[in-house]
């Protein structure tokens, strides 16, 4: 009995291994494994999970699937509702979504969903499940822009209605954050990313990379010149912050973007890849949310000795509970309550050290999360010859400020309607980053989802 | 893929090449760049734009070998292809968005440097299309490594070709020739420097000296381009801005220079590596003085 009250636990890569290497860090359920999980489920009529996810999938349905041993009916379930199951099984925050709901979770520990999703989503795809296309195609053409979560959803879904969908890509690798942001160690390239990329497109999906709307072409000119009847706006988050502080500028300074998008896109950690990294031997990492925890984690596989900085306690870390405690299983160290005021810069223009003060939570804030407040004379230097900014990011002006008619709100977010993701401009839906600023995964999806509805619902009623 | 149509070596270890790219040719104006990648392994490399035809859907690009990855592109002939070729990016030249009549009456002095020449073209024949007239120097090592001489002539007023050693034209860097041709008479309301950092920077302590507004094209490292990933941040005045979605034209006055200089050579030492190693192998292991593998 107490056995059920605990998950199957899932096999990971030894702490030790994989801090020096790119493999997954989580290896995932095998057959009987899933099995077994499956059964922890009570099948709830009422069941809780389901409103706890963002796209809504049919989770007691495809877990009892699981169950009977049928994969390819549970696959079948879960793509009715997800484009993307290989990668939410992986990355999607389920302690506060689905798995957060679970009644399972009440008394001991919720039922594994993520990983069971994961784990039907790997045997579709070592099994060749591939999608079925839409029978009917209809004579409607619509624009997606952005190729990263939101996008991909959208466009997978428009696609499954019969709509002639092209996505167009800023960067030459479609996938958006999935490629340039997440790292291999949690999301794989080619086996994951790529394979679901091929799935979308296999529902009649076209995606012409090397295209930023906004400077190679603009919405206005896809409408007008090139016959789009909608478009979907997912262009992602923006443009990285940096906090302001003395030596921000000096070598050895970079966004979490920036040394992301080197390693991950450009794959700098291989040899035979053109693009350069700055491998650091102690490299502090600002910032307590995932892109931070993803840094700090490539850092290390690079080499690095690498420190977490933070200026709030662990309690109010935004990052998941599993990354923070792969993290330090794998040796990151936390220096907590802790906030840089000065990066020291050695007489060449290099980093050589990080000037930082001791902080103590006071009462709370706007956000709800208690403030940080200087501890006085607190001040002292951590020794590192690298810096990675993790503060997050501000919109992308490139497509709001081309575009007729967008509106925008005052934080430059482009403002569009939850529900169906339309904007201030007819025809032109929006959803994901470039609407919420810097969110999840899911979010992005569940936004692109409701957009394609939406959309559909415009193109059915316009003629 | 992206088709290169034609292939020139302007001068030793300087390249041409006609593309095919037919959106960003029928969106490019003066003033913005292009990122470029060879192959699936390649590294994403910012050039400047230095002519684009509308109805051929072609743009054309110069560059210098400088590194492994320039190198490689230098290796591509007639008929081979660019896997990725993104723009166009970045800013176009203000002048593009001035009252012509009003551009009419301004005296423009374009100052190009080296390589620089390349993205000074397209704007001086913009400004010449539009009935604009802009007085050109451009500055060479020596007569050897001068290009696009000609293709300057035809469209810039009046052409001062000004060489360090003295082989052609006149004797001396562009600084001189600024402070020759403002001596010999000649007024000026705006000057518009490109070419290497250094450069650039002693042009605008020249120019702010001689209170002549000046604008320079940036050319730090960059990676994606569209403001995603911030290495290409500079200090202009007060402020921290991003040369491929602010810029990459600035005010001359208001660039820090000398920290500009010391970021480009972030990545100095990775790359005279690599490019050692593609012309030696694995023999090389430093000592060489060069690639700072010794270090």
């Amino acid at each position: 009995m107490a056995r059920r009250m605990e998950k199957v636990p899932v096999r990971e890569q030894d702490a030790k291994v994989r801090a020096t290497n790119f493999e997954e860090v989580c290896l995932g359920y095998n057959e009987e494994e899933a099995v077994s999980e499956a059964e922890r489920c009570l099948n709830c009529k009422n069941a809780k999970c389901i409103t706890g996810c963002p796209v809504l999938i049919d989770i007691p349905a495809f877990i009892s699937e699981v169950k009977e041993g049928n994969f390819e009916k549970a696959a079948a379930v879960i793509g009715k509702d997800s484009a993307l199951p290989a990668v939410c099984g992986r990355v999607c925050p389920q302690e506060s979504q689905c798995e957060g709901k679970c009644i399972m979770g009440i008394k001991g520990e919720p039922v594994s969903i993520g990983k069971l999703e994961r784990f039907v989503a790997d045997w579709a795809r070592d099994n060749h499940i591939e999608p079925i296309p839409a029978k009917e195609k209809k004579d409607k053409k619509v624009a997606v822009i952005g190729s990263g979560p939101a996008g991909l959803t959208c466009a997978g879904d428009l696609a499954k209605r019969g709509y002639a969908v092209t996505i167009f890509e800023a960067l030459h690798e479609p996938g958006g954050v999935l490629v340039y942001g997440i790292p291999d160690f949690r999301l794989p390239k080619e086996a994951v990313v790529a394979h679901e990329v091929e799935n979308v497109k296999k529902l009649g999906v076209e995606i012409e990379t090397n295209v930023v709307i906004g400077k190679s072409t603009t919405i206005d000119e896809l409408i007008t010149e090139e016959g789009f009847d909608a478009v979907f706006i997912g262009s992602g988050a923006g443009l990285p912050k940096f906090m302001g502080i003395p030596g921000e500028q000096a070598n050895g300074v970079f966004s979490a973007n920036e040394y992301l998008t080197r390693n991950n896109l450009m794959k700098a950690f291989l040899d035979d890849y053109d693009t350069p990294i700055q491998r650091g031997k102690k490299v502090a990492v600002v910032g307590g949310g995932n892109v931070a925890m993803d840094a700090a984690r490539t850092a290390l596989r690079l080499g690095a000795e690498t420190y977490i900085v933070y200026r709030r306690s662990e309690t109010e870390l935004p990052a998941r509970v599993e990354e923070v405690h792969h993290a330090k299983e794998e040796g990151i160290e936390f220096h907590l309550l802790t906030n840089p005021t000065e990066i020291l810069v050695n007489e060449d223009g290099w980093v050589r050290g990080i000037k930082c003060v001791k902080m103590e939570l006071g009462e709370p804030d706007e956000s709800g999360r208690r403030r940080p407040i200087v501890i006085p004379g607190s001040e002292y230097e951590i020794e590192v010859d690298t810096v990675i900014m993790s503060l997050g990011t501000s919109p992308n002006p490139l497509i709001s400020s081309t575009t007729e008619g967008l509106a925008v709100n005052r934080w430059q977010c482009i403002i569009a309607d939850e529900a169906n993701g339309a904007t201030s401009k007819e025809g032109v839906y929006a959803g994901g980053d470039a609407v919420t600023g810097a969110a999840t995964v899911i979010l992005a999806m569940g936004a692109g989802k409701a957009a394609a509805a939406g959309i559909d619902e415009y193109l059915s009623c316009s003629n | 893929m992206y088709k290169i149509l034609n292939v020139k070596e302007l001068a030793d270890s300087i390249f041409l090449m006609d593309v095919e790219a037919k959106r960003v040719a029928k969106a490019c104006q003066p003033g913005q760049f292009v990122i470029v990648k060879t192959d699936e392994k390649g590294e994403r490399i910012p050039l400047t734009i230095c002519d684009y035809d509308r109805e051929a859907g072609t743009i054309t690009i110069v560059f210098q070998i400088v590194g492994a990855s320039t190198k490689k592109m230098a290796a591509l002939k007639v008929g081979d292809a660019f896997r990725d070729f993104i723009g166009p990016l970045g800013k176009a030249s203000e002048f593009v968005h001035e009252d012509i009549s009003l551009l009419k009456q301004k005296r423009l002095l374009f100052v190009a440097g080296g390589v620089g020449t390349a993205p000074v073209y397209p704007q001086v024949k913009w400004l010449h299309e539009h009935g604009v007239q802009a007085d050109v120097i451009i500055g060479s090592k020596n007569k050897d490594l001068l290009i696009l001489e000609k293709e300057m002539e035809a469209v810039a007023g009046n052409l001062y070709v000004t060489t360090d050693d003295g082989s052609y034209g006149r004797h001396g860097m562009v600084t001189k020739a600024i402070e020759d041709l403002l001596n010999e008479g000649n007024t000026y309301d705006q000057c518009i420097a490109i070419g290497p950092m250094i450069m650039m920077k002693f042009v605008c302590l020249l120019t702010k000296k001689l209170k002549l507004p000046t604008i320079v094209s940036m050319n730090p490292i960059m990676v994606d381009g569209t403001g995603m990933c911030g290495a290409c941040r500079l200090s202009v005045g007060d402020e921290v801005k991003f040369a491929c979605v602010d810029g990459p034209e600035f005010d001359g006055h208001l660039i820090d220079f000398d920290q500009a200089m010391k970021r480009q050579q972030l990545y100095k030492t990775d790359e005279g590596r690599a490019m050692l190693k593609l012309s030696e192998g694995d023999s090389h292991h430093g000592g060489c003085g060069q690639c700072g593998g010794d270090q």
